[in-house]
């Protein structure tokens, strides 16, 4: 996954860089700006077992920042944004790959450093007795649940 | 043997007779006894389902999802046009400009339509509103749920996208929607039942082959349709997965 370019930031950034799952790292700009959730629209998209992004919706394309033919073949930690502590993925991750559904509050992070609040929901896509990706939708957040979670993080963070 | 089929409750009621047409050109066109059973509510129609008294069926997207993963049934077709969308409504003249300006003991209108239900909710979440703090008012149909409006006995209402639009002028003219969904993602699909499932490659050309008779076109007019259009399973089966997710 490549590093954030600077060029596509709008507004005055943060530097982080993010370690994943199996070490790799990726450098991002962070922006406090936050694009506020779209009313009555899902933010639908689908990946493989390994999390790569295979299907998403125009929502998803426009929250997200990127371009479709960006994300398309991406991970989906494309998103990760770093004020998420690294343990609620890692519960997603866990609860996904043993044929459970995973829901929580997440902030993710878009293409120009800002961010949107999410509640997502991921499901395993069963077919034939076996898990062949993961379908995640995400729908508008009350902002009292978002003030919760962002406290909620900020203590996992220990910050 | 005689074959049951059943609509979703969803319709409006002026096309009840139609349901009735679009059986007889089936059973003709099948050569096959079909008894058409229309329930008056949602709630019948799951237990004729759970009593295994359905064999075809045109369902909403909920109960879809209970027929294709439980039960055994394909969807093979649905109707050419928008996907289903729901609204939260509200009186004209009430105070609520969006969402966020309801508050605890919103008194809630609703028919017992799953799909609309859940997606209802949903819409009413980013106002931290759900069944502990709002007070809900089961109606049977969604123009009970409109007149409840009307008459200022509740203040928000659940109504699909289609029947509020289908409401007359005079209705519609004192209601408002605050939010409509756009999911994009959900519909209505026509299903065939284990006990049909050696005919569902016939009844798929023939519902995809509708529109090219005159009968049959007029047929799909009357029930607001222009004409069937393959589904694919996998199609159903992420449709599932979506609807899946709602209910949390």
């Amino acid at each position: 996954m490549k590093d954030m370019d600077l060029a596509d930031i709008i507004g005055e950034a943060v530097e982080h860089v993010l370690t994943y799952t199996g070490g790799h790292t990726r450098r991002v700009y962070v922006t406090p700006i936050e694009t506020p959730y779209p009313h009555g629209k899902l933010i639908v998209s689908r990946t493989d077992t390994q999390g790569i992004i295979t299907q998403c919706n125009p929502s998803f394309v426009e929250m997200s920042g990127y371009g479709e033919a960006e994300l398309i073949g991406q991970p989906h930690c494309l998103l990760r944004h770093p004020d998420m502590p690294a343990a609620a993925f890692r519960d997603l991750w866990e609860t996904v790959q043993a044929g459970r559904q995973w829901h929580g509050y997440v902030k993710n992070l878009r293409k120009d450093g800002g961010h949107y609040w999410v509640y997502a929901t991921v499901v395993p896509n069963v077919r034939d007795g076996r898990i062949v990706g993961f379908t995640s939708v995400r729908r508008e957040p009350s902002r009292e649940k978002v003030a919760l979670a962002e406290a909620q993080y900020q203590e996992m963070r220990g910050s | 043997m005689t074959i049951n089929f059943t609509v979703s409750p969803s319709f409006p009621n002026e096309r009840i007779s139609d349901w009735y047409i679009f059986n007889t050109w089936l059973q003709r066109a099948l050569s096959l006894p079909i008894h058409l059973e229309l329930y008056n509510s949602f709630g019948a129609q799951r237990a004729a389902i759970a009593d295994g008294k359905v064999d075809l069926i045109y369902a909403n997207p909920f109960d879809a999802s209970l027929l294709v993963r439980e039960k055994g049934f394909r969807a093979i077709a649905r109707p050419e046009g928008p996907p289903d969308e729901m609204a939260v409504i509200t009186h004209a003249d009430g105070p609520a400009r969006e969402i966020r300006n309801l508050q605890p003991g919103t008194r809630l209108a609703c028919s017992d339509d799953p799909c609309v239900n859940t997606v209802g909710r949903i819409l009413l979440e980013p106002a931290n509103l759900d069944g502990s703090n709002i007070v809900e008012h089961r109606r049977e149909t969604y123009i009970q749920v409109a007149r409840e409006l009307l008459r200022g006995e509740a203040d928000v209402g659940f109504l699909p996208v289609e029947a509020f639009d289908g409401f007359s002028p005079l209705i519609r003219r004192d209601l408002r929607a605050l939010v409509t969904s756009e999911l994009h993602v959900i519909r209505h699909v026509f299903l065939v039942g284990p006990a049909l499932a050696e005919r569902s490659e016939e009844l798929t050309a023939l519902l995809l082959s509708m529109h090219e008779s005159e009968k049959g076109r007029g047929i799909l007019e009357a029930l607001g349709a222009r004409r069937w259009l393959p589904v694919q399973h996998e199609d159903v089966e992420f449709m599932i997965d979506i609807i899946s997710t709602l209910n949390q």
